[in-house]
């Protein structure tokens, strides 16, 4: 397939990536691995008039934790995520989520940047972000802002983000003493987008009760979202499989899926129920090993 | 039509090229470059016929813009054999039969070259998460991995003749 024409825009700081987007407003599309883009290119589902190319521009991939949160840069790949130590010994969850985004290939050109301003309903990141209640960070000329990750992803492959913005950093909170996550994710073959993804975070206090739990789905509605009424059954609550399976329960109720060729509807919202239930078992262990 | 002017290191020879903005990659070094070892497969990202790789990391070469390229270095499956000698690896494919009807071939070598520089002693599960992101229609798989395990064998081992045949050198 063939691409249709575009210009191309190679800048070579954030500034000038800022100021063009603000000459070219609603015509240009950000330029990173490509790996989401390219293929929507290709496919005439996105013609921009416009793509600028973000490679030259420097400090937008690190990976630091700060006292309150693990800030990655935006042109982070999949696989520097992965391998980042900070990463593999503390978030677990990003971690597994890492692993099993598209295929090695992929996760060494594409960045959580650009798999979350392209926000596909099944990508992997969105539910991660939903669930530890991540922001967002956007840099336009008149400034910073940060987005709520719950606020953020809009509708199918539609943001919070404004045509004049640049998608620089996420913050993931600091992993507190107690808390625990784990990212389940059912796919008809290997490297393929998830029918279903779940991603759970618990968090335990001194008792070993649930303070608070974060819940969110990929692959069964418009948008990756928060079952909400599962973060509600589990608050309060002692972990065990009976309150999970309520909590798998009332997220496959809160899906609304659609059929197609990973499965029906029917089908699709008992994966979501079961994958609830895989995932808090999970992060359970794991908060209770991080008391 | 505006173009822009990249200059691409391909298996170690410098390349200028007036490209379009929209050229893939794969075109640039099949049409502009005739190096037709790198396969168009799927052209959608799935099917890793089309791997190579950009500055020493695996890349999909039908989803990257050649204007990504610019500055790089790209080494393709003609970039493997050392004149008539093989590489361990399409030696490795050679001798267990990893392929059948080969159009998977030179991407799959290229993945698994990035595989074993990552990891040189792979178990049998991490050679098949790492050529996860390469589809083969014909083989089943099982020669590939039995290839891939090869290979890593007789690059360990040359690396030790290396080692042992320096070490007399260092001491002296």
């Amino acid at each position: 397939m063939i691409p249709g024409q575009f210009e191309y825009a190679r800048p070579a700081n954030l500034d000038e990536v800022l100021r063009i987007l603000k000459d070219r407003e609603g015509e240009a599309k950000l330029l990173s691995g490509g790996y989401s883009l390219i293929p929507f290119i290709k496919l005439r589902l996105a013609q921009p008039a416009l793509l600028v190319d973000l490679r030259d521009v420097t400090g937008l991939a690190d990976i630091a934790e700060t006292d309150d949160h693990l800030s990655i840069g935006a042109k982070a790949t999949h696989r520097r995520i992965h391998e980042a130590p900070i990463v593999r010994d503390r978030y677990p969850l990003l971690h597994d989520v890492t692993a099993l985004i598209g295929d090695p290939q992929v996760r060494n050109w594409g960045t959580i940047g650009g798999s979350v301003a392209h926000a596909d309903p099944a990508s992997d990141w969105p539910a991660v972000l939903i669930a530890t209640n991540a922001t967002i960070v956007c840099r336009s000329q008149t400034g910073e802002r940060t987005i709520a990750a719950r606020d953020f992803f809009v509708d199918t492959f539609q943001t919070a983000i404004e045509p004049t913005e640049v998608l620089t950093e996420i913050r993931v909170p600091r992993r507190p003493r107690g808390a625990g996550g784990a990212y389940e994710k059912l796919e008809r073959k290997v490297g393929d987008f998830a029918t279903v993804g779940v991603a759970a975070v618990v968090r335990l206090d001194p008792d070993g009760r649930i303070t608070t739990a974060g819940v969110a789905l990929t692959g069964v509605a418009e948008t990756p979202f928060a079952s909400t009424d599962a973060e509600a059954i589990l608050a309060g609550q002692a972990p065990s499989d009976e309150i999970f399976r309520q909590a798998g329960a009332a997220a496959g109720a809160q899906s609304r899926p659609a059929g197609d060729v990973r499965g029906p509807v029917e089908y699709k919202r008992a994966m979501a129920a079961e994958l609830t239930l895989r995932a808090l078992r999970r992060a359970t262990e794991r908060a209770l090993a991080n008391a | 039509m505006t173009t822009q002017h990249i200059t691409v290191t391909v298996n170690g020879e410098a390349h200028e090229a007036d490209v379009e903005a929209r050229l893939l990659l794969v075109h640039l070094l099949r049409d502009d470059l005739g190096l037709t070892g790198t396969h168009v497969g799927c052209d959608t990202s799935n099917c890793g016929a089309c791997t190579v790789h950009i500055d020493g990391e695996s890349a999909k070469s039908c989803t990257m813009f050649a204007v990504q390229a610019d500055g790089r270095e790209i080494k393709t499956i003609e970039g493997m054999a050392d004149g008539a000698i093989l590489h361990p690896l399409q030696q490795a494919f050679w001798d267990q039969h990893g392929l059948q009807c080969g159009f998977c071939t030179p991407g799959m070598i290229m993945q698994a070259a990035w595989l074993l520089a990552d990891n040189p002693d792979p178990s049998e599960e991490e050679i098949r998460w790492g050529i996860s992101g390469n589809l083969c229609r014909c083989t089943g798989y099982v020669n590939i991995v039995k290839a891939i395990q090869q290979a890593a064998g007789d690059m360990a081992a040359a690396a030790d003749v290396q080692t042992a045949g320096a070490a007399p050198v260092a001491a002296g």
